[in-house]
């Protein structure tokens, strides 16, 4: 351990350099990947026809194996093997295809007397979605961007076994070396980094949805 | 032979020459060809998932069947989600390669000298593949109907009855969709364990790919190849499981009952992942 902490210090600048690639490798996509699951996801919601091709596409997509679409993208972008851009594209669309589906079953998940109440009241359609449905749909949603975030950052470091730098390029240094320190390091950004996201969204969860700490609190 | 084709402006061989990768014999059958990386890729695939389904189903169906370490268990599945793979296959390769120095083979399984870089892949694949394995059997037996349980106590089941025959088929649905994402999770990153000296399948292609990315035989145009029959693999084993599945439930649980009872609009059910990460 003491090993990792010297070589922390030794590294510090170049390892803070990776850090913020990784950074925004890691909150990029997802916002992006949510940005565009919910319009889809509401589509494969409101006209039921298109559920079963846009949930089964996201699936697809999402069995796609990490490697292999950094390995391809380049081919279909146009862009360097190297580039960084590959590994953001990539997490994106795991990102929407993992929300696309628990989307469209987190708006059909609100119970219809709600719905109702809510027209009764008076609010559009599109007013009772933003105001009423979505809201309701924050913890599943959010459960769901979770598992994605999580998953994003352990996946960035996978671009490392074709070479692109970012943090996982610790973990490069720990093979060629054949020692610890460098690997160890590395495992303790990206699991730090994961578990600070993980936090974030669950203190956004909490934030947007105030009635539940309320009802737990009675 | 060293030919070089540069196409497009990011300096890689263009897509048109995947086919012509694919058209060449000898790409298929050579010793280090896709024919024998695809059966290595799917051996390695399928002795990780047995090992990780021999510890996580009788761990799963009693955590569930008992209720006792489940803030363990959720602990522990979303803490492994957030360990980088490559990391931890380096970590326990660099462990490993300094104490094995065994000369052992396997025939298209372990190449020689590639014990020290086997162990370490398994160990990181089975634990990769645990989590989806374990949280959705706990969750599958936890969401058994209660009356189903109480109806089965009832008529006299013993405990290790009521789990067989009631919470075990209940919870099928469940468990085969966590061994479907474990299956797909160990077919993608057996590709990245290539990343360690001697080992096979098809991610040999991509690691061996990117040091000579435009040479056109072992260059780009593999990478690619080896990359679609990974996704083609992938693809096909979730298909192949998603049949097993429809073998294995009860058409009384997925709603293919051949009594034709009215489906209610019912809310559908969170997934156990979701369910979990809630927690």
């Amino acid at each position: 351990m003491g090993g990792a902490w010297q070589y922390f210090q030794d590294h510090h600048q170049e390892i803070w350099g990776w850090t913020k690639t990784t950074l925004w490798l890691a909150t990029l996509p997802v916002v992006v990947g949510l940005a565009l699951a919910l319009p889809v996801g509401w589509v494969a919601y409101r006209y039921k026809w298109s559920y079963p091709p846009i949930v089964s596409g996201a699936g697809l997509l999402y069995t796609i194996p990490s490697l292999v679409l950094f390995v391809t993208l380049p081919g279909i972008l146009g862009t360097k093997i190297l580039d960084a851009k590959n590994v953001a594209v990539a997490l994106t669309v795991y990102t929407f295809a993992l929300l696309v589906r628990i989307v469209a079953d987190g708006l059909s998940s609100v119970a219809p007397a709600t719905l109702d109440a809510a027209s009764a009241m008076g609010y559009t359609s599109f007013q009772r979605l933003v105001r009423v449905q979505l809201p309701i749909a924050v913890p599943v949603i959010g459960a769901g961007l979770r598992v994605a975030a999580v998953s994003n950052v352990s996946l960035i470091s996978v671009a490392s076994a074709i070479g692109v730098t970012q943090l996982g390029s610790l973990f490069v240094e720990g093979f060629q070396q054949g020692k610890f320190p460098p690997t160890i390091v590395g495992l303790v950004i990206f699991i730090a980094m994961a578990l600070v996201f993980d936090a974030l969204i669950l203190l956004g969860i909490r934030l947007l949805t105030p009635w539940r700490q309320a009802v737990a609190a009675r | 032979m060293t030919v070089s084709v540069v196409a497009a402006g990011n300096g890689l061989p263009g897509l048109d020459r995947v086919p012509i990768w694919f058209n060449d014999p000898s790409n298929w059958w050579g010793p280090d060809g896709l024919v024998i990386r695809t059966r290595e890729h799917l051996l390695y695939t399928a002795s990780v998932v047995i090992i990780a389904v021999l510890i996580a189903l009788p761990l799963g169906l009693l955590i569930g069947h008992t209720g006792r370490g489940v803030f363990l268990l959720v602990g522990l599945a979303n803490s492994l989600r957030a360990v980088p793979s490559l990391g931890l296959l380096i970590l326990l390769y660099v462990w490993f390669s300094e104490r094995i120095h065994s000369n052992a083979d396997i025939p298209y399984f372990i190449e020689r000298g590639g014990l020290a870089s086997f162990i370490p892949a398994v160990i990181v694949l089975v634990v990769l593949a645990l989590p989806p394995l374990l949280t959705n059997t706990y969750a599958g037996v936890q969401n058994v109907d209660p009356a189903a349980r109480d109806a089965a106590r009832g008529m006299g089941m013993t405990g290790f009855q009521v789990l067989r025959k009631v919470e075990f088929p209940c919870a099928l649905p469940l468990i085969m969709s966590g061994l479907r994402s474990a299956t797909l999770q160990v077919i993608a990153t057996v590709a990245v364990a290539a990343y360690l000296p001697f080992m096979g399948g098809l991610g040999r292609f991509i690691i061996d790919g990117s040091q000579q990315i435009t040479q056109a035989q072992y260059g780009y145009p593999a990478m690619l190849a080896a990359g679609i029959t990974v996704a083609v693999l992938a693809v096909l084993a979730d298909a192949l499981l998603g049949l097993v599945q429809r073998i294995v439930v009860s058409p009384g649980l997925s709603g293919r009952s051949t009594t034709r009872r009215a489906r209610g609009r019912g809310t559908p059910r969170p997934t156990a992942e979701a369910q979990l990460a809630d927690a």
